[in-house]
């Protein structure tokens, strides 16, 4: 089994930690995980992009460009990432300032509205938890258990108070995941 | 201390591993992408883990010189770049080289010439393996493929560096330095405080002075020397050839690549063979000395090469010199920052060599 | 009276007045006569041996003309890159913090090529000794323009005398060096007369002595001549040099530590 995914959005969505929690929490798990990461002037204020893949097997390329799932979280990232959906992969976007929404048939389209939940729940920061909890829940390679383990094993110790809200925001993510076809 | 498991970046691998294996000392200058590296080391503070110094200088050509002057001691000293400050370097190591220190230089290289980009490259193959400084010389260059290798190579350049007093270079590029993968790392080695006998430690009773130097304005010498020099590079390419071989035994044609590009043709073979193309992949490890013998042999078992590289076309060169014209041998690569997509690598295996 | 002394009698020890110190070696230097650079590695040397410590010293060599210093010295160097001596000397001492280490370097090199690395590692304050032989001309190269070449002041590559409005101003590194909060010791001294060596030999003295504080650099210029250089004759250049050098690199110190 090997999961080839994509997130991008914008830098400040939390797209590169989001892709190293899944990365942790692959190797929770005895996978094969790599990160991939779009560097430079990119990573500060423009657009944010993260290729991680988990694997059962030895990871061949890190850089790739079709995908079994992205996680869409903007407008760019959409006009850029949805044609790279591999046929009958999955898209998950968060519907927050997407003006195009996604017009394939061959794929699975899933819709998380997280910026509007993190915004309810006054915790921003809890953004791309929501969504990460949407990707557990329609693609379950990795267990919850171990996005937990994951989650200690990346946050600094000083922020381990907050990993009680993360769970409870992976939890409301998986709730919220619409399929939309 | 048991071995460690670890998510990390190829650059945070490497300078975790130098600590590691008991480096005495890093002296560098910020530039991306491998920045991390010496962010790294400063945030370990490796002068309460292990003693070992860490240094910012002032620019590349200092850093260069620091590890002229540690490495004049005995002491096991490195330095990381990338590209346009590892031709800011070039002057440093070749005076390392004519003055036989070992060390390790680091160049995650990126798209150039010139100021170029910052998005990872395979641009430098001529400059680490062809000299890159003045004189008849050549680096023992290793060409990571993973994260796990950015962190084993670096005991494994310091252990070739001093094994020969030759510098060592890991070539690795943007995209291996900026990654995050498992990471098994070592347990730490103590430092070796016994140094060796070639050094300028102080001259001590009874032993003649030691002088580092790279000048002998006797010509009859220093011809002497280069011959003393190219021996040792022989001598190199009699034991130190590393490589890596997939799927090669029922192969009728293979991919030559290293690094990154050695990483999207693997994925290259696994598109090739669902459809039915018996390809194979060689992985140089070791640049210099570069796998000619094994090339040669697997040129006698296929019918064409394709060589993928995120340059112009740099080691085809060594791949045809080793063919010497047996069977086609082709480049094919992206520039200037890109690097290669497999479903690419596999049309232009299609296109240059199979249907060729 | 003289011819009733037999050379036995002479040779006796209670008769010796000078001789050469152990630390240098019995090679004949490549400095032409007159040059202050014999001088200054007779004192460094006689220092090392006076202070006992031979064994601990390491030095680092320029290019320039005390490129094969090594041959001289019966110590340990490293022969560094042109300018680059400062950041050898840097990483010896930072890996080897108990030894003594220092740099010999002339006017080219420390003052044209290596600029960036003598401000930095003086301005790190890094615990090494600098000796800066200022002869204001490139010698080993065949005289051509140095950044210390004063105004007016002909070489081959400023053959009608050095015009600043073209080839600008001759520069006072050890002023410069002085203001830095690294540097813990910086004096101008001369070679030139038993007296200033005298003094020269006190200054470095010192320098290596402050070492063992750990209290940061300390920078010795020596201004000093160069017969072939200036195609003078070796008095003639010793009198031209005070005449001309020492008002615009006046001799003194520059900064000392409080006592």
């Amino acid at each position: 089994m090997t999961e080839e995914i994509i997130i991008a959005g914008f830098g400040g969505q939390g797209v590169l930690s989001m892709g190293k929690i899944m990365a942790y929490s692959g190797i929770m798990q005895d996978m094969e995980v790599s990160w991939m990461p779009s560097y430079g002037p990119e990573m500060r204020g423009g657009t944010a992009n993260v290729t991680v893949i988990l694997s059962e097997e030895r990871i061949s390329s890190p850089i790739i460009r079709v995908f079994d799932t992205a996680i869409i979280l903007n407008q760019q990232s959409m006009d850029k990432f949805e044609k790279s959906v591999k046929p009958g992969g999955t898209l998950i976007y968060d519907g927050n300032g997407i003006t195009r929404h996604p017009e394939r048939k061959d794929i699975t389209v899933y819709r998380i509205d997280a910026a509007e939940e993190a915004t309810k729940l006054e915790s921003t920061k809890t953004f791309n938890m929501i969504v990460l909890g949407g990707f557990l829940k329609v693609r379950p390679i990795i267990k919850l258990e171990n996005v937990l383990k994951g989650l200690k094993k990346s946050l600094p110790e000083r922020y381990h108070h907050m990993i009680p809200m993360n769970e409870s925001a992976l939890m409301r993510g998986m709730e919220i995941i619409n399929r939309l076809n | 201390m048991e071995k460690e498991l670890r998510l990390m970046k190829g650059n945070e691998a490497l300078a975790e591993a130098a600590i590691r294996a008991g480096a005495d000392g890093y002296f560098g200058y910020p530039i991306t992408p491998q920045s991390e590296v010496m962010e790294y080391l400063m945030q370990e503070k490796p002068h309460e883990r292990t003693g070992m110094v860490v240094l910012q200088a002032e620019s590349e050509v200092a850093a260069i010189n620091m590890v002229y002057g540690g490495a004049g001691c005995g002491k096991m000293v490195m330095t990381s770049s990338s590209s346009p400050g590892v031709s800011l370097k070039q002057e440093g190591i070749t005076y390392i080289a004519g003055a036989e220190l070992p060390c390790l230089i680091v160049n995650v290289v990126r798209g150039g010439p010139g100021l170029g980009t910052i998005q990872p490259a395979q641009s430098d193959y001529f400059q680490a393996t062809k000299g890159g400084g003045h004189g008849d010389y050549n680096l023992i260059v290793l060409a990571p493929s993973s994260v796990q290798e950015m962190a084993d190579f670096v005991e494994l350049a310091f252990d070739l560096a001093f094994k020969y007093r030759n510098p060592a270079m890991i070539l690795s590029d943007g995209a291996i330095g900026q990654m995050m993968e498992k990471v098994w790392l070592k347990p730490q080695k103590e430092r070796n405080l016994k140094l060796p006998e070639w050094g300028t430690t102080g001259k001590t009773p009874g032993r003649e002075r030691n002088i580092i130097t790279s000048l002998d304005l006797n010509p009859a010498k220093q011809e002497q020397f280069n011959h003393k020099l190219q021996a040792k590079y022989r001598e190199m390419e009699k034991n130190e050839v590393r490589y890596e071989e997939f799927q090669c035994d029922d192969a009728e044609y293979l991919f030559v690549a290293y690094g990154t590009s050695a990483r999207v043709c693997q994925k290259a073979i696994q598109l090739a063979r669902a459809e039915g193309i018996k390809v194979g992949l060689l992985r140089p490890i070791t640049l210099f000395p570069f796998p000619k013998k094994i090339i040669h042999e697997r040129a006698g078992q296929v019918k064409g090469i394709l060589c993928v590289e995120m340059s112009a076309g740099q080691m085809v060169e060594d791949v045809r010199l080793a063919v010497n014209g047996l069977i086609p041998v082709e480049h094919w690569g992206r520039m200037g920052g890109i690097v290669p997509t497999p479903e690419e690598a596999v049309e232009n295996l299609k296109s240059k060599i199979i249907g060729g | 009276m003289a011819d009733n002394i037999s050379i036995e009698e002479i040779i006796k020890p209670e008769n010796l007045v000078y001789a050469k110190t152990g630390v240098m070696t019995d090679n004949i230097t490549s400095y032409c006569p007159g040059c202050g650079h014999g001088t200054t590695h007779r004192i460094i040397a006689e220092i090392i041996e006076e202070m006992g410590i031979q064994s601990e010293t390491i030095g680092v060599a320029p290019v320039g003309c005390s490129v094969l210093m090594y041959n001289f010295m019966d110590i340990d160097i490293q022969q560094a890159a042109h300018g680059r001596a400062p950041a050898v000397a840097t990483a010896i001492k930072r890996l080897l913090p108990e030894k003594f280490v220092f740099t010999y370097q002339g006017d080219g090199d420390l003052a044209a090529i290596g600029t960036a690395e003598t401000i930095h590692a003086c301005n790190r304050g890094e615990n090494i000794l600098i000796v800066f032989i200022n002869n204001g001309i490139y010698g080993m190269t065949g005289g051509q323009m140095a950044p210390t070449t004063l105004e007016g002041m002909k070489s081959s590559t400023s053959p009608y005398g050095r015009d600043v409005a073209m080839m600008g101003n001759p520069l006072k590194m050890t002023d410069i060096v002085a203001t830095l909060p690294g540097t813990y010791y910086v004096t101008r001294q001369s070679v030139h007369k038993p007296g200033n060596v005298r003094k020269s030999k006190k200054a470095i003295r010192k320098a290596l002595e402050y070492q063992k504080l750990n209290k940061g650099t300390c920078f010795i210029e020596i201004v000093s001549n160069c017969p072939s250089g200036w195609k003078m004759e070796p008095v003639e250049s010793n009198e031209w040099m005070e005449k001309n050098m020492f008002p615009f690199y006046p001799l003194g110190d520059l900064k000392v530590p409080a006592e």
